[in-house]
């Protein structure tokens, strides 16, 4: 009995960060989301009422996206790829690269791109940034999409090969779209994990205190402000960083158990079939 | 199970000269390609650091850029207390997790502390920065920094003046940010010990705990011990809770609750401000010596996960 208790004990520890990480970004962060303006202005000038984070907002989104337009495609085919044809010892360098990627810490790829784009080009941009990203996401759209591919039961496949179908057609109009689902999950939670990387923006993006949307010129992020203003000694900003915490949590945990609930919908009726 | 059917049919079909093929496999090769980049190009920055220091930069003791005099001992150290100081605090209560998820309980709860325990890896690193840096380093000055100094100052580890933020804290930021790789791995580990081993310990009048202590973990240490490896990977490399919470100072650490700096959070801080030739490239070595070390780790990591789980489901 004794030892039952430790190991639920142990579970009510490991639950314990997540409460109070929640629970402090949302008492702190909240009072920084009762007036609009944050969501519709930019930084202002210390001591000045009506900052907000719109321009880190849109920086996000435009970086976010352009990440995910090269990651996505990629990493899509690539997963596509490992289970059609990646039984061989390239299927397995593929995915023992994709699983050293995701381990690599991501202030390395921040040198690394600050080096093969930034300093080349002589300035901060936030199209570096989305490369940054791009190289975050890719490993993990690679594995997600492998993964909720080879939940697709093997008859279709088969069945679509006895109809006389081409390899590429089974593969991408009858095994893709009957794994669409899971791959859209997967893509939406490395999505959500690109949105709240901080390091490898520091020196590729580098932040911006007004709103620019032009992918060669450094952009904030929401990330950003939360780094830069939590560090400041102003009681303004760090509420604004505070603010820009909750906004990230909320979007993170939004995309994850949404993406949660459908995976395990995915998993459940797959084997049903 | 699902898998375990679709992967073998795949196998199945008789392989003909097909372009689709062809390119999916050249667009696959994208992820081995940038990961030699990576290497190679930190590598190439670095050169110059590594002509001017040679080997000597890993083992000397003085980071100071105004004299161009840099050494990566204090980073190094840094480095390693942390890590390893939030590996041991994370170990316990991730393989409590994992028997818990594994072994114990009403799905319903199992299945929320999993997701509970998973989320936490989905929370953005700098939302704990700012969260260990504003609730948990006041708390931890008061509640356990300063009595520890006061009390216990004349152990090493606890000696000289405690400081708000400090190795202790970000050693805790770590072992929660580690937490979910280590209990969400050795449940897996867990769940693969065969059935029947179980069944003969409880079988042999075992309780609970001793079939799970005497039977159950050794078969899976190997397993566990590789997640705590993969977990480590991890410790060593993070970056921005790391940063804001361990108070950013470029000496050889000499008290848990004194500040410190780690190879990812002097990069973090000072690359953006490094300026001339030599600084940012003894910086692109620190992350050079950083990346090589969790390349190495996690490749081993990874290959004795596998390894294990293979070897156990057979």
């Amino acid at each position: 009995m004794a030892a039952r208790l430790i190991v639920y004990v142990m579970a009510a520890i490991a639950l314990l960060p997540l409460s109070l990480v929640l629970l402090f970004t949302v008492v702190k962060g909240l009072p920084a989301l009762t007036h609009l303006e944050f969501f519709t202005n930019v930084e202002r000038p210390v001591g000045i009422p009506g900052a907000g984070i719109a321009h880190a907002f849109m920086g996000t989104i435009v970086m976010v996206g352009i990440a995910s337009l090269m990651a996505l495609p990629v990493g899509v085919v690539a997963g596509v790829q490992l289970v059609e044809y990646g039984t061989g010892r390239i299927g397995d360098g593929v995915r023992l690269a994709c699983d050293v990627l995701v381990g690599i810490p991501s202030i390395v790829i921040g040198l690394f791109i600050y080096a093969l784009l930034v300093a080349p080009l002589h300035h901060f941009s936030a199209l570096s940034g989305s490369v940054a990203l791009a190289v975050l996401m890719l490993p993990v759209v690679v594995r997600t999409t492998e993964g909720a591919v080879g939940l697709v039961p093997g008859a279709l496949r088969e069945a679509g090969l006895a109809l006389g179908l081409a390899r590429w057609r089974v593969a991408l109009q009858l095994i893709l779209p009957a794994a669409i689902p899971g791959v859209v999950t997967g893509a939406l939670l490395a999505v959500a994990r690109a949105a709240g990387e901080t390091a490898p923006l520091l020196f590729t993006a580098f932040g911006n205190r007004f709103m620019n949307l032009d992918p060669s010129k450094a952009t904030s992020a929401l990330p950003l402000i939360v780094y830069h203003d939590a560090l400041t000694p102003f009681p303004d900003l760090v509420t604004t960083a505070w603010g820009a915490a909750l906004v990230l949590v909320m979007l993170t945990l939004l995309v994850n158990l949404t993406s949660r609930a459908v995976l395990r919908r995915q998993i459940r009726m797959a084997g049903r079939i | 199970m699902a898998i375990a059917e679709a992967a073998p049919s795949a196998a199945r079909v008789p392989r003909q000269p097909d372009g689709f093929r062809t390119w999916t496999t050249v667009v696959s090769l994208a992820a081995p390609l940038v990961l030699i980049l990576i290497v190679l190009v930190v590598g190439s920055n670095a050169v110059p650091a590594l002509r001017e220091f040679g080997p000597g930069f890993l083992w000397a003791r003085t980071w100071n850029p105004v004299k161009d005099t840099f050494g990566a001992l204090p980073f190094i150290i840094g480095t390693l207390i942390t890590a390893f100081l939030g590996l041991a605090m994370a170990l316990p209560v991730g393989v409590g997790v994992a028997v818990f998820l594994a072994e114990q309980g009403a799905p319903r709860i199992r299945g929320a502390i999993g997701t509970g325990v998973e989320l936490l890896a989905a929370i953005p690193s700098v939302v704990y920065g700012i969260w260990g840096l504003y609730v948990l380093a006041p708390w931890l000055l008061l509640h356990v920094s300063r009595p520890l100094s006061e009390r216990l100052g004349a152990i090493p580890a606890f000696s000289g003046p405690a400081r708000q933020t400090n190795l202790l804290i970000a050693s805790i930021v770590i072992a929660v940010m580690v937490l979910p790789t280590l209990s969400s791995i050795s449940r897996d580990v867990i769940k693969a010990v065969p059935g029947g081993l179980r069944e003969a310990g409880v079988a042999l009048g075992a309780t609970w705990w001793e079939t799970i202590w005497k039977v159950v973990l050794p078969a899976a240490r190997m397993g566990i011990f590789g997640a705590t490896v993969l977990a480590l990977g991890r410790a060593l490399g993070e970056t921005m809770a790391v940063t804001m919470t361990i108070g950013n100072r470029n000496d050889i650490p000499t008290s848990l609750l004194g500040p410190a700096n780690t190879l990812a959070s002097v990069i973090a801080n000072e690359f953006s401000e490094a300026t001339g030739s030599i600084y940012p490239a003894a910086l692109i070595e620190l992350g050079l010596v950083l990346m090589l070390v969790t390349l190495t780790v996690n490749i081993g990591a990874l290959l004795l996960v596998r390894k294990v789980t293979r070897d156990v489901k057979l």
